[in-house]
C-alpha cells in the first residue's frame, strides 16, 4: 500500500534475464532450432536428464503423459516451451528471442472436445488413445429401476467456456545460486512453496536441502499458481549451469497462451423424479478438456474426478450413475481455478432445479426445498460425509430477504413494460478444509492434506508461529495471529505468522482449495493448547496455585478471583534462562509443534442473482446479488466479506465475461485484456451478504472454509437469472458465458423459429 | 545482440531528481521501477488496461506503462512511495487499510494514485462517477466493493 510490498518482479533487479521461445503452432514435430552465435539459448537437448514431468495418478481409468521440460521432439501447443534465452536485460532477452529460429513441420491439431473424440482422431500423446487421459465410471445400485419408475425425465447439456484465473500478477521466478554453498534461493510466486520445492528437485537431479524455495508477496494465485509452472524448473536449471542469478517475468501474454486454464467442460445430464417433484436419480456424462498435458501436483484428473464425486452437491438422491472423462488437446494445460468443477456442477444441479420448477409449475424455493439434504450427518450417493449446514435455513433465508413474491410482482409489471428482468438461485456446498483422507481417496500419487504448525515464544515472550499454509492476499496471517492471541493471551501484534519459506517453515502444502484457516488454524490453535500448558505449568510454579486456576490474558498469566499475576513474559524469559528450576518434567524453551490433518467440513450458502436482460442487445445487467452464506464460526468477519466479494465477482465474470477462445487452427484468440474481459467496478454489483453460523465439531476451530465459495455459486445464481428473465421467449440458458453475442443467437434462433411457425 | 544508444533524462519524481540513462525505448513503468528504484509501481499488463502502473503525471493519471521515459521530462511524477508523510498515511492510504480495500496488494498502488488523482481535481463525487472512475483498473481480489467503500471514505477526509 505504500510500496513497500515485494513481489517477484521487484526482486530481480540484478538477475539475468530469462525468456522463452515458445511454440508458435499447437501440433508439431521440431526439425531444427537455429539462433546466431551471440544468443545464449539452452533447449531440450541441453536439458538432457531433465525431466520429464509425468504426474501420476494411482488408478487404472487414468492415463500419465509426459511433458518435456522444453519441447524436444514434438510441440503440442502454442505457447508451449521450446528454448530459454538469457539477456542482461529484459529487452536483451526479448531482442533475443526474435533472433530464434524454430523450423516446425505442423500437424493437424486437435482442438475441442468434440474433435477430439472423433473416430480416428490424430493422437495427441500415442500413449492416450482416443485422446482420452481419464475415464471413470461410477454407479450405484438401482439406477436403471429409478428411472424406470420415474414420473418425469428431464435431461439437458451443460456447457463452460475456458476460464484462465488471470491473477493480476502474472508468473515468475527468480533463481539465486549460491557461489559459496552451491545451494539455489528460489523467489516465485506460487501458492506451495514446498511442493515447487520437491518437483524441481526431482526434475533437475539435486537434493531439496540445497534448493530453498521462498513466496514473497504473491499477486494473487487462485490455483493458477498452485501447480508446477515448467519455467521455473527451467529458471533453477539454468541458475546451476550459470552460476548466475537469473529470473524469469511472465508477461500478461505468456499468462493468457502459456498458464494453467481451467473449467473447459461439457455436461449431459438426466434426472429422474417422482409426481412431487422429489429427485431419485441422477445419470451424468462429463467431460472435460484438460489441455495438452498434465499439471503437477494434481494432475490432469483433478477436474473430472471432482466434478464425479461432488455433483450430487447438497441434494439428496442416491441412484447415480456417472461417468466423467478428460480429454487430451493442442491446448494450454488444465489446472484447477478457485473452485475447480464446482461452479459447473453446480450449474448443472441448480439448472436441473430450475427446469424441473417449469416443469413442475412450483416456485424455485419449493422444488429446491423438497430436494435439499436436511439430516446430518448426510452420506452422500459418492460415499462423502456431509457435516452439519443449513442448506435449507440459507434458502429460505435468501428467499426472505429478495422477496420472492413481490419480485414476481415487479417482473409481471416489467414484462408488461417490455422488460425483461429475471431471478436466480443457487444453493450448493463448498468442501473445505479436507485432508489425506479426501485427496487420497482420488489415489494420487501426491497426496496433499496436512498442515503442520512450529510455535515458538521467543524468550521476549514474542511468537513466532511458522506454518506450511502459503497465504497470498487472504488476510491468514491477520485472522491467525488473531486466534493464537486469544489462546495464549497475548496481543496479537505480538505474534508473527513465518509462511512461504522452505527453509523457515514445516513442510506443508500451501495455500488453496478452502483450507488453510480450518486445518493450518486448526493446527496453530492445537500447538497453542501445548504451549499454553507449558506456560500454564511455570506460572503455576511461580505463583504457587494450580494451573487449572490461571488464566492467560491481555498478557499476563492471573490467578483467577485474585489480583496475583506475572506477566507472561517474564515466564517466557524463566522458560530459557532459569531452566534449571522449571517444574519437573519440563523442557527447557517454548516450543509446540501440531499436525493437522481433518476430513473436512461443508460451508453452504445460497446465492440469488437479478438481472435485467436487453434482447436487443443481448447485454445482461446485475441489479441485484445476495449472498446467505454459512461458513460456520467466523474468525474475521472483514476477511471474510472480503473473500465472498472477490469469489462473487469471479463468478460473475466466469457467467458472462470471461472465455478463453482457440480457433479452429488451434491458435489462442484471447491473449490481451482487449479480448479477454476481467469485470470493473462498473459491471460488479453491490454484494449483499448474511451470514449464518452453524457450528460443526468437524473442525478444532469452529471455522469452515470459504475461500472458494462465491465462485461456485454465482454463475448458477446468474445464469438461472437470465433464464428466468427470457422465460417469455422460451429460450433457457444452458452455456457460460452469456455473453452478448451467445444471447443473442439463441434470441435471434427462437425468432426465427417463431417466424417460420407464423 | 543490439545494444541500444541510451540517451539522458532527468525525472522529477515524488519531489525528487533522478538522471538516469535509457534506452529510447524504456517506459516510464521500468524507468521508474528499475532506474529510480522504485518498485511500488506495478507491472500487470503492459498494454495500458489493468492500471496497475498508475501514476500522476502533473496531477493525471497515466498508464507508466504506455509512455516512455523520455516523453516524461519536465513532469511531476507522482508515486505510491510519495504519498505517505513519513509514518503518517495518506488519507486514500488509511481508507484502504480500515475498510479492507486491498487483499494480494498488487493492483493497490495504481488504484490509490488513480483515486488520489481524481479526487484531487473532483473532491465531491457521486456515487456513479467514482464507480466509472474506478472502473479504469482491474483488480482481482476484492470484488471491487471495499475499494469503493474506501474511496468514499477517502473523498470526505481529503475533503475536510
Amino acid at each position: 500500500m505504500e510500496g513497500k510490498g515485494r513481489f517477484v518482479a521487484d526482486l530481480a533487479n540484478q538477475a539475468l534475464c530469462l525468456k522463452f521461445v515458445r511454440s508458435p503452432v499447437p501440433h508439431g514435430r521440431i526439425l531444427g532450432i537455429e539462433s546466431p552465435e551471440s544468443v545464449t539459448i539452452f533447449t531440450g537437448r541441453d536439458l538432457e536428464g531433465v525431466g520429464p514431468l509425468r504426474p501420476v495418478l494411482h488408478r487404472s481409468d487414468y492415463v500419465p503423459v509426459a511433458q518435456p521440460i522444453l519441447a524436444r521432439d514434438v510441440v503440442r501447443f502454442v505457447g508451449e516451451p521450446i528454448a530459454v534465452v538469457v539477456g542482461e536485460t529484459q529487452a536483451q532477452a526479448e531482442d533475443a528471442v526474435e533472433q530464434v529460429f524454430v523450423d516446425i513441420e505442423p500437424f493437424d491439431p486437435i482442438v475441442g472436445i468434440g474433435q477430439a473424440l472423433e473416430d480416428g482422431a490424430r493422437l495427441v500423446h500415442r500413449e492416450a488413445d482416443g485422446n482420452v487421459v481419464l475415464d471413470a465410471r461410477y454407479e450405484t445400485e438401482g439406477v436403471d429401476q429409478a428411472f424406470a419408475a420415474a414420473d418425469e425425465l428431464i435431461e439437458f447439456t451443460i456447457r463452460s467456456g475456458r476460464q484462465s484465473a488471470m491473477p493480476l500478477e502474472a508468473r515468475g521466478s527468480v533463481a539465486d545460486y549460491d557461489l559459496r554453498s552451491g545451494r539455489v534461493t528460489l523467489l516465485c510466486s506460487v501458492q506451495g512453496p514446498h511442493v515447487v520445492r520437491t518437483i524441481i528437485a526431482d526434475m533437475v537431479g539435486m537434493s531439496e536441502s540445497d534448493l530453498r524455495v521462498v513466496a514473497p508477496d504473491v499477486g494473487g494465485g487462485f490455483g493458477q499458481k498452485y501447480c508446477v509452472a515448467i519455467e521455473d524448473i527451467v529458471t533453477v536449471w539454468v541458475a546451476r549451469r550459470l552460476r548466475r542469478t537469473v529470473s524469469w517475468i511472465e508477461d500478461r501474454r505468456e499468462n493468457f497462451m502459456s498458464s494453467f486454464h481451467s473449467r473447459d467442460h461439457e455436461y449431459r445430464i438426466s434426472g429422474a423424479f417422482d409426481s412431487e417433484g422429489k429427485l431419485s436419480a441422477v445419470e451424468a456424462d462429463l467431460i472435460c478438456d484438460v489441455g495438452a498435458y498434465s499439471c503437477y501436483p494434481v494432475t490432469s484428473g483433478v477436474e473430472p474426478l471432482m466434478a464425479m464425486a461432488d455433483l450430487p452437491g447438497p441434494y439428496d438422491f442416491q441412484k447415480y450413475r456417472v461417468r466423467a472423462r478428460g480429454i487430451t488437446t493442442n491446448t494450454c494445460p488444465m489446472a484447477p481455478y478457485r473452485g475447480v468443477s464446482r461452479p459447473v456442477i453446480t450449474l448443472a444441479m441448480e439448472r436441473l432445479m430450475d427446469l424441473a420448477s417449469i416443469r413442475f409449475g412450483i416456485d424455485p424455493v419449493e422444488i429446491r426445498r423438497r430436494n435439499l439434504i436436511a439430516h446430518f450427518p448426510y452420506k452422500s450417493a459418492t460415499g462423502i460425509t456431509f457435516d452439519e449446514g443449513s442448506y435449507v435455513g440459507s434458502l429460505e433465508k435468501a428467499a426472505e430477504i429478495v422477496d420472492l413474491d413481490g419480485f414476481r410482482e415487479v417482473q409481471r409489471t416489467a414484462r408488461q413494460g417490455g422488460r425483461h428482468v429475471g431471478i436466480g438461485f443457487s444453493v450448493f456446498s463448498e468442501r473445505t478444509g479436507y485432508g489425506t483422507p479426501a485427496f487420497g481417496a482420488r489415489s494420487m500419487d501426491v497426496t496433499p492434506g496436512y498442515e503442520t504448525v512450529d510455535l515458538v515464544m521467543d524468550p521476549s515472550g514474542y511468537v513466532e508461529a511458522r506454518i506450511g499454509a502459503s497465504p497470498h492476499g487472504q488476510g491468514l496471517g491477520t485472522s491467525m495471529a488473531q486466534l493464537l492471541g486469544d489462546e495464549l493471551g497475548t496481543n496479537p501484534e505480538k505474534i508473527r505468522i513465518v509462511h512461504g519459506d522452505t527453509d523457515r517453515t514445516p513442510y506443508g502444502w500451501g495455500t488453496f482449495a478452502s483450507r488453510s484457516m480450518v486445518i493450518s488454524g486448526g493446527a496453530a490453535k492445537m500447538a497453542a493448547t501445548k504451549l499454553r500448558k507449558q506456560l500454564l505449568a511455570i506460572a503455576a510454579q511461580e505463583l504457587e496455585a494450580s494451573p487449572e486456576d490461571i488464566i492467560l490474558e491481555s498478557g499476563f498469566a492471573s490467578v483467577v478471583g485474585t489480583d496475583v499475576k506475572v506477566e507472561i513474559s517474564k515466564l517466557a524469559r524463566l522458560a530459557y534462562h532459569a531452566s534449571h528450576k522449571l517444574p519437573a518434567g519440563s523442557s527447557p524453551g517454548l516450543l509446540a509443534q501440531s499436525t493437522y490433518d481433518p476430513a473436512g467440513t461443508f460451508s453452504n450458502a445460497c446465492h440469488v442473482a437479478v438481472v435485467d436482460v436487453d434482447i436487443e442487445t443481448g447485454l445482461v445487467q446485475i441489479e441485484r446479488f445476495v449472498v446467505v452464506e454459512d461458513a460456520g464460526l467466523l474468525i474475521n468477519p472483514l476477511i471474510a466479506d472480503g473473500q465472498v466479494h472477490g469469489a462473487v465477482t469471479q463468478g460473475i465474470a466466469n457467467a458472462l465475461y470471461e472465455e478463453v477462445v482457440y480457433d479452429s487452427d488451434g491458435n489462442i484468440l484471447t491473449t490481451s485484456l482487449l479480448d479477454y474481459l476481467p469485470p470493473t467496478a462498473a459491471e460488479i454489483p453491490n454484494i449483499e451478504i448474511h451470514h449464518l453460523e452453524t457450528i460443526s465439531d468437524a473442525t478444532v476451530t469452529g471455522a469452515k472454509g470459504l475461500g472458494e465459495g462465491g465462485a461456485i455459486g454465482a454463475p448458477a445464481a446468474v445464469i438461472n437469472a437470465i433464464s428466468d428473465a427470457l422465460r417469455p421467449l422460451g429460450i433457457p440458458v444452458n452455456e457460460m458465458p452469456a455473453t452478448p453475442n451467445r444471447l443473442r443467437e439463441l434470441i435471434r434462433a427462437t425468432e426465427r423459429a417463431t417466424n417460420d411457425a407464423t | 545482440m543490439t545494444q541500444r544508444e541510451k540517451v539522458h533524462v532527468t525525472l522529477d519524481v515524488n519531489g525528487r531528481t533522478y538522471d538516469v540513462r535509457v534506452e529510447p525505448r524504456k517506459t516510464l513503468a521500468d524507468t521508474i521501477r528499475e532506474d529510480c528504484g522504485l518498485t511500488g509501481t506495478h507491472l500487470g499488463c503492459e498494454h495500458g488496461v489493468c492500471g496497475a502502473c498508475t501514476v500522476l503525471a502533473d496531477g493525471q493519471p497515466v498508464r507508466s506503462c504506455l509512455m516512455f521515459a523520455v516523453q516524461s521530462e519536465g513532469l511531476a511524477l507522482r508515486t505510491v512511495e510519495g504519498l505517505a508523510d513519513g509514518d503518517t498515511l495518506h488519507p486514500i492510504q488509511q481508507a484502504f487499510w480500515e475498510n479492507h480495500g486491498l487483499q494480494c496488494g498488487f493492483c493497490t498502488p495504481g488504484f490509490l494514485m488513480l483515486a488520489v488523482g481524481y479526487l484531487e481535481q473532483n473532491p465531491n463525487p457521486t456515487e456513479e462517477d467514482l464507480r466509472e472512475v474506478l472502473a479504469s483498473n482491474l483488480c482481482r481480489c476484492t470484488g471491487y466493493q471495499n475499494i469503493m467503500k474506501a474511496v468514499t471514505q477517502a473523498a470526505v477526509t481529503m475533503r475536510s
